[in-house]
């Protein structure tokens, strides 16, 4: 433990301003610009409502269909106008489309040493039997990543517009709102959920581990871990699965989770880009424990992809956890 | 065999999709587009892609739908059957 210091002392420290600089409570200005406090400008009640007649006014006669001549002539150009530029992406796409190379033909420009290369020697440098896994997951790896960071700022956006305000819950429970209410206990629905939410799971860990051995991934199984969890969400309600996966949980999962798949993916980019040979060794094609990161890269999408889903689900039915 | 077979799912993805356009229930497009994307899964296997097919049946028709119908009875396009009445006479009444 470290040493107690007194109040005084703490608050002239660089950690308590910074701390509070981040909550927003430290106004830098005070005491340095002089300022003075703004007066509520106030309105009388017969004002607001000749201005609202005024507005209402004003927007009857700008939008006056059948006297305003000049409205009626610009609607119909705007129309022109619309099917005009239509027209002419349509035509622009069009010719784009008919300029690319025939379909399948041996002399197309994907038929280069890139793929070759990919067929032919992708198992013995990234030690995935899975052709598919070895590319995404390990030459093209920087892609994954960034898909993952954009699973993850989706659900932010998706936080931002659906959540609930814990303090403006309250009120909204009073008006019969869908969000409070918990699914009902269906019988039919818990004793299936009861039999197939265990194999759901049990096969999208399959799909994540099994990865780059065969037909799966992370992103694949992550989605099926997901379904499975919104499963028992729905028939058990959210009292049960609160009790472990709350938001908390999912900001850890997914922050630890990109992490890892940053550092490892810097760690082998660094490797790769100064020609040190990396000590991850890549193990027999086949086994599971085999092809270096790729395993660990795909847990680490696979539970950013499952968080994610689960958190959709329930920032629509609830706008909450 | 397999290009008979191919060939009915390609029509009945052309159905589906059309389909699900032109519905008139938001409720039966959900659900065509539901079957839209099971073909589409199927189709994924034969031209031999199990990858994308996996991928294609847990999003497309397992979460994507369940989300779909969450937002429906968010907007409450779907109503249970104790509170259909209710929702008639907001219908009725569209200054609610």
């Amino acid at each position: 433990m470290s040493k107690k210091i007194p109040r005084s002392d703490y608050e002239k420290t660089v950690s308590f301003h910074f701390k509070r600089w981040l909550s927003g409570t430290d106004d830098t200005f005070a005491g340095k610009v002089e300022m003075k406090p703004q007066t509520v400008k106030r309105k009388n009640n017969a004002e607001i409502m000749e201005r609202e007649i005024a507005k209402k006014d004003l927007r009857e006669r700008v939008y006056d269909l059948a006297n305003n001549r000049e409205l009626k002539w610009v609607g119909k150009l705007y129309n022109c106008f619309a099917v005009f530029f239509c027209l002419v992406l349509a035509v622009m796409l069009l010719f784009a489309v008919s300029n690319l190379p025939s379909f399948g033909e041996a002399s197309n420009p994907v038929n280069n040493e890139v793929s070759a290369r990919y067929i032919e020697k992708g198992m013995e440098e990234t030690g995935a039997v899975n052709i598919v896994t070895g590319m995404i997951l390990d030459y093209r790896a920087f892609d994954t990543l960034g898909e993952s960071h954009v699973l993850f700022i989706a659900t932010c956006a998706v936080l931002l517009l659906l959540r609930v305000d814990p303090k403006k819950k309250k009120e909204e429970e009073e008006a019969a709102n869908d969000r409070v209410l918990e699914p009902k206990n269906d019988v039919i629905l818990q004793t299936v959920a009861r039999f197939l939410v265990p194999p759901v799971i049990i096969f999208g860990i399959y799909v994540i581990l099994g990865g780059h051995l065969g037909p799966g991934g992370g992103f694949s199984g992550g989605a099926i871990i997901g379904a499975g969890l919104i499963l028992y969400l729905n028939a058990f309600g959210f009292k049960k699965t609160e009790k472990f996966f709350t938001a908390k949980t999912y900001k850890i999962m997914s922050v630890a989770a990109l992490g890892t798949y940053a550092l490892c993916k810097s760690y082998s980019f660094y490797t790769g880009a100064n020609d040190i040979h990396s000590i991850i060794p890549l193990g027999t094609p086949g086994n599971i424990l085999s092809s270096g990161l790729i395993l660990i890269l795909n847990i680490c999408v696979g539970i950013v992809v499952a968080g994610t889903m689960y958190t959709f689900y329930c920032m629509f039915r609830k706008g909450d956890y | 065999m397999n290009v008979v077979f191919t060939d009915v799912l390609l029509f009945f993805l052309l159905v589906c999709a059309i389909a699900a356009s032109f519905s008139k229930k938001l409720l039966n497009s959900i659900l065509i587009f539901m079957s839209f994307s099971l073909i589409m899964s199927i189709i994924w296997i034969i031209l031999e892609s199990p990858d994308l097919a996996i991928t294609e049946a847990a999003v497309g028709a397992g979460v994507t739908t369940v989300l779909f119908f969450v937002t429906l009875k968010k907007i409450r396009e779907i109503v249970s059957t104790d509170e259909e009445g209710d929702a008639k006479d907001e219908q009725k009444d569209p200054q609610k």
